[in-house]
């Protein structure tokens, strides 16, 4: 262990921030340090911009992206949430007056999950977590009428039981009257609902 | 070695409070061993995967006081299936059957239902003390069973709960009888409260020490309330929205002027930043202040109102406060040790208004700081060590740029000198929580200098298996890994898995790990239970051994497979 080069890396003017610091390494005799460069190369490598847009910069480079972040990269929308960040527990409760948890079930699968409407701004933002949660379903995306890609050949139709007790398809109406008149979510198989006649697109725009 | 009389080994033992030392008191002989199981009053158990009901009562028969933790940490943040497991209705059950006195019951993380909580408040006389903290699975009504059935309770204590309010009548099930509540914390209920009955319960416990309200409770209660209990010394108010010129509001400044020993105040669910000037004669007494729930108090209001507390040790705010205001916080708050700054919009479009200059100039102003949670936009490694050179202190060190692989904005390198600085400054720091761009190199840093981490949460981290492997190897009193989205795999995994067995748990998602990976600790560490978390049902179908395995959950157990996991965890 290199005490000296420990000594160093703490060595700053008195007072104020040093830019000068952060030139300095640590390392254990033999080991490669960090290059100058490293740093620009790594930045380049993982592209993350100030607005959560992912531009995957160079790409000779085999990117070592987390899973969460390579399916948020492939999303259409530059407003992407990762499944679990930040970590903040209850954020629903902060910032928000109130917490709207609905079940939701998925056609064949064992077992239902919750989640808090109120922690979204759009559809978008709930069908994509909505993916990411049930990450093996790809979910019909009516709103930017794109084809996602579709992993294992079963593509799902987000629906929805209002106030009134009825079957609804998601995104007919604003964002916010959805929010108040859900009361649970089921993402029903695609070919179960062709016979129900929803083909068509809601009227409701995805810039909402 | 046993010259003295049993009893009088047990009167020492008394002196010995840490759950440590006790432990390592029982290690010594089998003597005092003996004594110390019969002498054990408190025991806590962090995970209740570890240890079986049965074999807690048969050690400890004196149980008053048992803690409970069930689900690992990152269920907190969704990572975890609703139903994966933490019961406590089957702890309840045994120690009801047996012979234990239990007093006190403090959960975290568990799945509580109704029924448990009827059968807990049924079957010890002398209960007096439940705590939960991040539970779900009941409703308001087993809080009745609680307090109904609960004679001599003295502390009702929920924190951040989930639970399904059906509103109102609980809080009448509180007997004429029971005087004796010394805390009471329901601010985490959505619903309706029965004003009335709680303002006569408050009239009748004149110990109340702690109480917290929540956001259905008015101003014009609150003030009713702080009339019949001037005593208290740590306050949650519900809602704070009236109008300044009226009656209620001046009768509140003149109720607020009798709680001469208000030391923590918290809640604001609701607020009205003009009413706030009423409560000021308070806050120059405060030791903790807790406004993350008040997105409402921004600006200079906020501001003012922290300049008059010159004696706050622990402040949680929410980061609207913005930089300008943590300079306002380190020039007033010279005794402050922990600070925690929430994001008040987490998805929004970078508007989170603190960044590292916020952290530097409450590092400097703020000598004693030895605790942070920390959401910003962005960090600078510069600001890091700059840090790390004003507070050598820090025992919590959580810091989470929203942009999870941000780099220094400045120099746009890598966060791993910055994380360097703060472990090789703080020699005491037991916890640490990374974010922002990083490579391996910081995980060199943490494994050598940071000898006491018993913590660490990565997210979005590293270039290979060598980080990992550098902290396995260098942190020796290790107790919790828990790992996202990293490129570590099975090279990592299993080069020691001996390390396993002297730490609580390891949690592993969308890493590289592959399910024989994690067959191959199974069969090595029996003394493990290795779970895999398989939500797609794709195991099911394909046992390829190479395949990746999403959620990974290991943890050190001297009871086996768990029974209660349900179909979609695989236990290898």
């Amino acid at each position: 262990m290199s005490s000296e080069n420990g000594k160093r890396l703490l060595e700053t003017d008195a007072g104020g921030l040093n830019f000068e610091a952060t030139e300095l390494t640590l390392g254990l005799p033999g080991e490669p340090r960090v290059t100058s460069d490293g740093g620009a190369k790594l930045g380049s490598k993982r592209g993350f911009s100030e607005t959560v847009d992912l531009k995957l910069g160079d790409n000779n480079r085999e990117v070592k992206l987390g899973h969460s972040l390579q399916e948020a990269a492939k999303s259409p929308v530059s407003k992407t949430q990762v499944v679990g960040w930040p970590p903040v527990r209850g954020f629903a409760k902060r910032g928000k007056k109130s917490c709207k948890y609905v079940k939701v079930a998925v056609d064949g699968a064992p077992y239902l999950r919750k989640v808090d409407l109120e922690i979204y701004n759009s559809y978008q933002q709930l069908l994509t977590s909505l993916e990411d949660m049930f990450s093996c379903f790809t979910i019909r995306n009516y709103l930017n009428e794109k084809k996602i890609e579709q992993v294992n050949g079963i593509e799902y139709m987000p629906t929805y039981e209002d106030k009134d007790g009825d079957w609804m398809l998601v995104g007919d109406v604003p964002w916010q009257m959805f929010v108040e008149s859900c009361k649970r979510l089921r993402l029903m198989k695609s070919s179960e609902a062709v016979g129900l006649g929803l083909t068509t697109g809601p009227k409701y725009s995805s810039t909402n | 070695m046993n010259y003295f009389p049993d009893e009088v080994l047990e009167h020492v033992f008394d002196f010995i409070t840490s759950h440590k030392d006790r432990n390592s008191v029982s290690l010594v002989c089998k003597s005092w061993y003996k004594i110390e199981r019969c002498s054990r009053q408190r025991v806590f158990i962090g995970n209740c995967y570890s240890i079986s009901p049965e074999r807690l009562i048969a050690r400890f028969p004196g149980l008053k006081s048992l803690t409970l933790k069930g689900k690992p940490h990152f269920a907190d943040f969704n990572l975890v299936p609703h139903d994966w497991g933490g019961f406590v209705y089957p702890w309840i059950k045994a120690l009801a059957k047996s012979r234990i006195g239990l007093e006190e019951l403090r959960l975290k993380r568990m799945v509580v239902s109704d029924e448990s909580l009827e059968l807990l408040s049924k079957s010890f006389v002398n209960f007096k003390s439940l705590v939960l903290v991040s539970c779900e699975g009941f409703t308001t009504d087993g809080l009745a069973a609680i307090a109904a059935n609960c004679r001599f309770l003295r502390e009702l204590d929920l924190q951040e709960n989930e639970v399904d309010d059906h509103r109102g009548h609980w809080l009448s099930c509180f007997p004429e009888s029971c005087t004796s509540l010394i805390s009471l914390n329901f601010a985490c209920l959505r619903g309706e409260v029965n004003l009335g009955a709680l303002e006569r319960l408050v009239s009748r416990s004149p110990n109340l020490k702690s109480l917290r309200l929540n956001r259905a409770v008015p101003l014009d209660t609150l003030q009713k309330l702080l009339m019949r209990a001037p005593q208290l010394v740590d306050l949650g108010i519900g809602s704070y929205v009236h109008d300044p010129f009226s009656e209620v509001y001046n009768k509140l400044k003149i109720a607020i002027q009798r709680c001469k020993s208000i030391r923590s105040l918290s809640g604001f669910l609701e607020v009205a930043p003009h009413c706030m000037s009423a409560i000021y004669p308070i806050f120059g007494n405060l030791t903790f202040l807790n406004l993350s729930y008040a997105p409402g108090l921004h600006g200079n209001k906020l501001m003012k109102l922290i300049q008059h507390c010159r004696k706050l040790q622990r402040l949680w705010i929410l980061d609207c406060i913005g930089d300008k205001g943590l300079g306002v916080v380190a020039l007033t708050c010279k005794e402050l040790q922990e600070l925690r700054v929430f994001p008040s919009d987490p998805f929004g479009a970078g508007n989170a208004a603190v960044t590292e200059e916020g952290l530097v100039l409450v590092s400097a102003g703020c000598p004693k700081l030895n605790s942070l949670l920390y959401f910003c936009q962005q960090m600078t490694n510069a600001a890091l060590i700059t840090v790390a050179k004003n507070c050598p202190n820090f025992i919590r060190f959580r810091l989470c740029i929203l942009d999870p692989i941000k780099p220094d904005p400045v120099t746009n390198q890598p966060l791993d000198e910055g994380f360097g600085a703060i472990v090789q400054s703080c020699k005491g720091l037991k916890r640490l929580s990374l974010s922002g761009l990083l490579t391996d190199q910081v995980f060199l840093y943490i494994g050598m200098y940071a000898e006491q981490l018993e913590m660490l949460s990565i997210a979005f981290a590293a270039d290979s298996d060598k980080g990992m492997l550098y902290v396995l190897n260098g942190c020796k009193k290790l107790r919790k890994l828990e790992i996202r989205d990293c490129p570590f795999g099975d090279a990592a995994l299993l080069e020691d898995v001996g390390k396993y067995e002297t730490m609580r748990s390891l949690w592993m998602s969308s890493c590289e790990v592959t399910l024989g990976g994690c067959k191959s600790v199974a069969e090595k560490m029996p003394s493990l239970n290795v779970e895999i978390i398989d939500e797609c049902e794709q195991m099911e179908f394909n046992l390829d051994d190479k395949q990746k395995v999403d959620k990974m959950y290991l943890y050190r157990t001297l009871v086996g497979h768990r029974k209660d996991a349900p179909e979609y965890v695989l236990i290898l």
